[in-house]
């Protein structure tokens, strides 16, 4: 069998959907949201990187460093917001974020 | 001509933000004190030289520079003006808030630096890597001065919402990039115009429906609303009036370069989305506002409501349409500073507060500020003759013009509903007991409502120059 980009498209698409509903359906943790945020990016990296080997396009491989650099910063800024409300709550449980009802 | 004096000619606004906020950390870091001494005021010239530079710029010609990635052109520096000019004002008028809160953090000025240089390159983005560059130095900023005020949980949870909310949208706004970029091949926007032709792939209607998800949540709009009111409650009132002012500019710059010009030969597929969006939003924010006690949380919903407002300009995806949009923005933009002016400065006995009822009886007790927050709360509904009716009359004529009937209806009946409960503000400051009376508002605070309460009453005299702006605005995306 020939590995096609249809085969890395869904790879990335399956794991799009985990990274959404781990964001969805956790209550437990906000560590583990985190991390569904990074799956979602690097699924999108997949589809970046395969999409740019199929194109012959080198367009798609910066996109995909550029997301890496940015996901980086964005991961610290998370940790450091989360570091802040445990310290004001004692608590990350997903449950437990309920001050403000929206 | 390609040369990169050319590139920084075009891009000076930017560079100015971008050399001046580095500066301004070095300066923070040297100092090593946490107040924000003169912080606030080097960052506010650093502004003004970006807004007197995005001025004298608006003159030449248009032009993409950097590899086609940004392009420079009167929509641009239309919409530039106004993300400046909010941040300007919000800065002038927040320090002394945030001394008296305690979180008068030297960080402060410099992250709004930041988020504003991340919406300039965000309104000046011509291609897919520009808009997520730009995005996500605007969001990051604006996580961290979400959580500004570290020892308050509410502020701390308003940031944590903000951030997960903020990076699930940006995590599908590039995942409708990736699309994008596979099935148009190209990620400049021009090229991927030229690639859909008039009949988009299924992959690109998908790509089109996970960009417009992103782009939706940083314009605040239905069914991506869920962190509007927590935020604007959850965080100190000079950040939430940060939010509901500039980086609603740029969010709906980018939104309406991107329909203009990725799209054209999609027409049929965005225009479900945006009227579906600016439905939804005017009816939530009309109806969800109703029952609001907090008057940041109402700012909230009333935000949505305007925003979906906006958009039944850009629904009509005409040159009269974005004429609208760019109008409506700059109204919205006038209003939304000068009531939160006033919010800022509702203290009793030095101590903040934000509820509905502590402006009971205000007519008594600081008739200025109650009739400039009126005329506020009826320019907000859109009564005429003030601004805010030149505005919904715009987007609304727009979307007559371009056959959307019964859109335009539902915009009118949904703003009559929105109507009550401004007028019920008016109501309260006129009509009810008095509460105790509010501080004396510091000097910037009065000046900001009343400056925009008059440019409100008054905008009808002498509108042309504002019109005009806006029409040559949306003339050169077309």
């Amino acid at each position: 069998m020939v590995i096609g980009l249809e085969h890395y498209l869904i790879v990335a698409a399956v794991l799009f959907t985990l990274g959404v509903a781990g964001i969805i359906l956790n209550r437990k943790n906000v560590i583990v949201i985190l991390m569904s945020i990074e799956l979602i990016l690097l699924s999108v990296n997949l589809n970046l990187v395969a999409f740019s080997a199929q194109l012959h396009d080198l367009t798609g491989q910066i996109f995909a460093l550029f997301i890496l650099t940015v996901a980086a910063a964005e991961a610290a800024i998370g940790l450091a917001i989360l570091v802040t409300y445990f310290r004001n709550r004692g608590t990350i449980a997903v449950e437990d974020i309920n001050m403000m009802k929206g | 001509m390609n040369s990169l004096s050319l590139e920084i000619a075009h891009a000076l606004p930017e560079t100015i933000l971008a050399v001046g906020a580095i500066l301004l950390v070095l300066i923070g870091a040297i100092r090593g004190k946490e107040s924000d001494g003169p912080m606030t005021e080097l960052a506010v010239a650093l502004l003004g030289a970006a807004l007197v530079a995005v001025f004298l710029g608006s003159a030449k010609e248009a032009g993409a520079v950097f590899n086609d990635s940004f392009i420079d052109d009167r929509f641009g520096d239309f919409m530039k003006g106004l993300a400046l000019t909010g941040s300007i004002v919000t800065l002038l008028m927040s320090g002394d808030f945030l001394r008296r809160s305690g979180v008068d953090k030297f960080e402060f000025p410099i992250l709004v630096v930041l988020a504003t240089l991340g919406m300039l390159v965000l309104i000046s983005a011509n291609g897919l890597i520009a808009l997520y560059l730009g995005l996500e130095l605007m969001s990051l900023a604006l996580y961290v001065v979400a959580a500004l005020s570290r020892d308050d949980a509410r502020a701390s949870e308003a940031g944590l919402k903000y951030f997960v909310l903020g990076a699930l949208s940006s995590g599908m706004l590039l995942y409708g990039a990736s699309l994008l970029y596979g099935f148009a091949g190209t990620v400049s926007f021009g090229g991927i115009a030229a690639a859909i032709g008039g009949h988009p792939s299924t992959g690109v209607i998908f790509g089109l429906v996970f960009l417009f998800a992103g782009l939706a949540f940083k314009m605040s709009v239905v069914p991506f609303h869920m962190w509007t009111p927590d935020v604007y409650e959850g965080a100190p009132t000079p950040v939430t009036a940060f939010f509901a002012s500039a980086p609603k500019m740029a969010a709906v710059a980018i939104s309406t370069r991107v329909i203009m010009t990725a799209f054209p030969g999609a027409v049929s597929q965005w225009q479900q989305i945006i009227v579906f969006m600016a439905l939804a939003s005017m009816a939530l924010g009309s109806f969800a506002a109703i029952g609001q006690t907090n008057i940041k949380r109402l700012m909230a919903y009333s935000s949505i409501g305007h925003m979906g407002f906006a958009l039944v300009g850009l629904a009509a995806g005409t040159e009269a349409g974005v004429k609208g949009v760019a109008l409506y923005m700059a109204i919205y933009l006038v209003m939304t500073l000068g009531t939160f002016a006033a919010i800022l400065s509702m203290r009793i006995n030095g101590k903040a507060v934000e509820q509905i009822s502590d402006l009971a009886g205000l007519s008594r007790t600081n008739p200025p500020m109650a009739f400039f927050l009126s005329m506020l709360m009826f320019s907000l509904a859109g009564v005429p003759p003030l601004a805010g009716f030149f505005a919904k009359f715009y987007v609304f004529m727009a979307a007559v013009d371009a056959q959307l009937y019964w859109l335009a209806v539902i915009g009118i009946l949904t703003s009559a509903v929105a109507a009550y409960y401004y007028l019920r503000v008016v109501k309260i400051i006129y009509f009810d007991d008095p509460a105790p009376a509010l501080d004396r508002p510091s000097g910037t605070q009065r000046a900001v409502l009343a400056l925009a309460s008059l440019a409100m009453l008054l905008f009808w005299v002498y509108p042309a120059p504002l019109v005009e702006a806006a029409t040559a605005a949306a003339h050169s995306l077309f």
